[in-house]
């Protein structure tokens, strides 16, 4: 793997180390914002990806000029993969007020957001529910 | 924030203005960058502002939350039916060039107008439900324990 | 562009594709804007009948091999969104919108009875965007589109079940967990079309199928191909990435589970059907291995794995939220042996899985709304006390075993059939094992219904009948769909055939 092989594909290690790094977040932290926090850079890295690759070299903006008299020797970037990402930003924002709007129910009900206090309180839980003598509703809330 | 004079007086002059860009960038938003996410972005941000500075009730009362939600729905509808229009006209779902058959351009110009003008309202609903939304929550620590 | 305005006016037959999509669409905001509860609900039942019509009157143009394409805003294709209706999408939209159109009338007492009064109105316009989204993921025939219709169904449900928070807070727990799960999958296959879109430069399916043609052996397109099946399996539930589904399932208001079981876990195994066998060749070599050496075992493993972990639930709902991820292991092993007949009996299980689960979660609901609980130590003795409500659990139990004369024997008759049709015998032997296997939890269940002596001092009455007769008409279709298999053979037939003919016309 030559010198000139790693920078020619910047784009793409850079994509892989952002993934990894959210990624990673993700699974190894039991702090549910934290977690948001992750799946955001894991998404970030899709759109940077997505991004970098609608660059053409030497492309400029793809904005076509008023009066249409296109210069067919100008190198326009391709828009398409901007306009997808568009979408993906939104459904992005959307997916991250739904996960914080979760949490901040959660934080009402079980009175934390770390992961591993709530897996305490929902085996709790469980065993009222399998144990025979418990209350017949076993601890619904 | 009642004693904060500066912060007041700025805000009351700045939510003109931002609401005034918001629909600057609106409504160019066919020509230049813009469009109706920024612009509802931007829209919702003054209400936002307001918010924060003058209190949740006191915005309330400019943006009650049950119209938020009306608004929320009339914008995607307005996006929905422009296509549903074109679909009464015999063509294919929001193509706008049905709008006039004699000069398409002017028909893609209206459709994309009312489509953006649709996702504004939208956006903007949607910010300024979520702010409601999480801001209308009390608070786990109250503001004298920091 | 601007010649599209000459071209003849269209008809509403040929909006039909879009207008499945659209109705419900619009409906959602509709409820919002009304805020009215009942009338939310008519707007949903209605949306929910027109996109029905819509799709049977699609799938009878289609059943003869036909292909409907649909050029949203006047684009055409490539360039341009298409919506491509052929028999597979066909079958799986009437699926998908004739559960929502039997459900819904259930729903309204069962909401009533779960969900606070307030909340009806978003209820309803939530679970008309999710039924948007489900239909808008099979009719598209643009790779992205799929991932944008895939978010906004998926976003809605992750709602839909953090409303089941009213009844249990581990609602909210399980719908974080999926809402983390999913949008990871989503994003894998976000991924999966980004490497797609740079080795051909296109997301039009159809299009894509033809450019990959000769690209067996590019990694660009192994790695699409990686990520677009670990991103759909999510969504799916295959074996190992089920995580999600058992608490979804168990802890979200009962129509939601109906729902979701019915149909979500189908839309995804459509879309893993589409990519793998019109999208990707299935003779490239990696995705040969990949169905060898991965879906299949992982599909056995799903047989047995989890229909032994739902034979050990005390919680009815739990049970047949591990069944239902046993099921999928035998949509997937379909999938796995990659035959014509084997494709038929994947996408007839859909639909065969899909009615069945249907009743199996409506009796679930009915329990809960009579008994506070789905727990089997308070349903001893129901048999008696609600003997309609046990009698369609009853047929529905058979069918997910497969007993002949109900319509799970025939997708698991086909699917041994194709195990024969390439000699492994022993694959045959599996899948009648693990049916043994849904005979010891479906017993379990009658067991407590009918031989135990019902708890003193309780009386359970039947429920209303807005909820019984929903419930009758999928047990009816069970059995019907058991012994007439005309209408589901051919259409599964044809869908397998079109799925393998790719998208090449």
């Amino acid at each position: 793997m030559s010198m000139q092989f790693i920078l020619s594909h910047l784009n793409y290690w850079l994509f892989i180390i952002l993934m990894m790094i959210g990624f990673y977040i993700v699974v190894a932290r039991g702090n549910y914002i934290k977690k948001i926090v992750g799946l955001n850079v894991f998404q970030v890295s899709v759109f940077m990806f997505y991004i970098s690759i609608g660059k053409v070299e030497g492309g400029t903006a793809p904005i076509f000029p008023v009066d249409m008299d296109i210069d067919p020797n100008v190198v326009y970037s391709n828009p398409l993969p901007h306009v997808l990402i568009l979408t993906a930003i939104v459904v992005g924002i959307a997916t991250t007020s739904l996960g914080l709007a979760l949490i901040v129910r959660i934080r009402e009900e079980f009175g934390t957001i770390e992961e591993d206090e709530i897996l305490e309180i929902e085996s709790k839980l469980q065993q009222e529910e399998n144990s025979a003598e418990g209350p017949a509703m076993g601890g619904r809330a | 924030m009642r004693h904060h004079l500066l912060l007041r007086v700025i805000t009351k002059l700045l939510v003109g203005p931002i609401i005034l860009f918001a629909l600057y960038v609106q409504f160019h938003g066919d020509y230049s960058p813009g469009g109706g996410f920024q612009a509802g972005v931007i829209f919702a941000v003054a209400f936002i502002l307001f918010g924060i500075v003058f209190g949740l009730e006191k915005v309330k009362l400019v943006f009650p939350p049950w119209l938020v939600h009306k608004f929320a729905a009339i914008g995607v509808l307005l996006y929905a039916g422009t296509g549903i229009y074109s679909l009464m006209l015999g063509s294919q779902y929001l193509n706008y060039s049905a709008f006039t058959p004699d000069h398409p351009e002017h028909g893609q110009h209206w459709g994309i107008l009312v489509v953006e003008l649709g996702v504004g309202i939208t956006v903007a609903a949607v910010m300024v439900a979520i702010y409601y939304a999480f801001a209308a929550r009390p608070p786990v620590i109250s503001d004298e324990d920091w | 562009m601007a010649n599209a305005a000459v071209l003849p006016a269209l008809s509403i037959i040929d909006q039909l594709p879009l207008l499945t999509i659209v109705v419900p669409m619009v409906a959602g905001p509709l409820c919002v804007l009304f805020g009215n509860r009942h009338i939310a609900w008519l707007l949903a039942f209605l949306a929910s009948l027109a996109s029905f019509l819509f799709s049977a009157h699609m799938l009878l143009q289609v059943i003869d091999g036909d292909v409907l394409s649909y050029h949203l805003g006047g684009w055409a294709p490539p360039l341009g969104i298409e919506y491509r209706v052929d028999a597979a999408n066909a079958f799986v939209l009437l699926l998908i919108s004739g559960i929502s159109t039997v459900i819904l009338p259930y729903a309204r007492q069962s909401v009533a009875h779960e969900i606070k009064k307030v909340s009806h109105t978003l209820f309803y316009c939530c679970y008309l965007l999710c039924f948007t989204g489900l239909l808008g993921v099979v009719v598209t025939g643009d790779a992205f589109n799929v991932f944008v219709f895939l978010e906004i169904s998926s976003l809605s449900t992750y709602v839909l079940i953090a409303m089941g928070a009213e009844r249990d807070r581990r609602a909210l727990t399980s719908a974080y967990d999926y809402l983390i799960l999913g949008t990871i999958g989503a994003t894998f296959f976000v991924i999966g079309i980004g490497f797609l879109y740079i080795a051909t430069g296109t997301l039009n399916m159809t299009d894509l199928a033809v450019r990959l043609a000769d690209m067996d052996g590019n990694r660009t397109v192994q790695a699409g191909f990686a990520f677009i099946v670990v991103g759909m399996g999510l969504k799916a539930a295959i074996y190992p990435l089920h995580l999600w589904l058992p608490g979804a399932y168990t802890y979200a208001p009962s129509v939601v589970t109906v729902f979701l079981a019915a149909t979500a876990t189908k839309a995804a195994i459509y879309v893993l059907l589409r990519f793998m066998f019109s999208v990707f060749q299935p003779e490239f070599v990696f995705e040969l291995h990949t169905l060898t050496w991965i879906i299949m075992p992982l599909a056995i493993l799903a047989m047995f794995a989890a229909s032994l972990i739902a034979a050990f639930q005390t919680d009815l709902k739990r049970l047949l939220a591990y069944s239902s991820v046993a099921q999928v292991g035998y949509m997937i092993l379909g999938i796995g042996l990659a035959t014509k007949i084997s494709l038929s009996a994947t996408i007839i299980h859909l639909f065969n899985h899909g009615i069945t689960k249907a009743v199996l979660f409506m009796v679930v609901g009915a329990f809960v709304m009579r008994k506070g609980s789905s727990f089997t130590k308070n349903l001893n003795g129901l048999g008696k006390q609600m003997p309609l409500t046990c009698a369609a659990f009853v047929v529905g139990g058979l069918s997910l075993i497969g007993v002949p004369g109900t319509a799970g024997f025939i997708s698991k008759w086909l699917l041994i059939d194709a195990a024969l049709e390439v000699d492994l015998w022993w694959l045959a032997l599996l899948i009648v094992m693990s049916s043994l296997l849904a005979v010891v939890y479906v017993w379990k269940t009658v067991e407590v219904l009918y031989m135990n002596e019902p708890d003193e001092g309780t009386i359970a009455k039947e429920v209303p009948m807005s909820m019984l007769i929903p419930m009758w008409v999928m047990a009816i279709a069970c059995i019907y769909f058991g012994l007439n298999t005309d209408i589901t053979l051919t259409s599964a037939s044809v869908a397998a055939d079109s799925l393998l003919r790719g998208g090449v016309q």
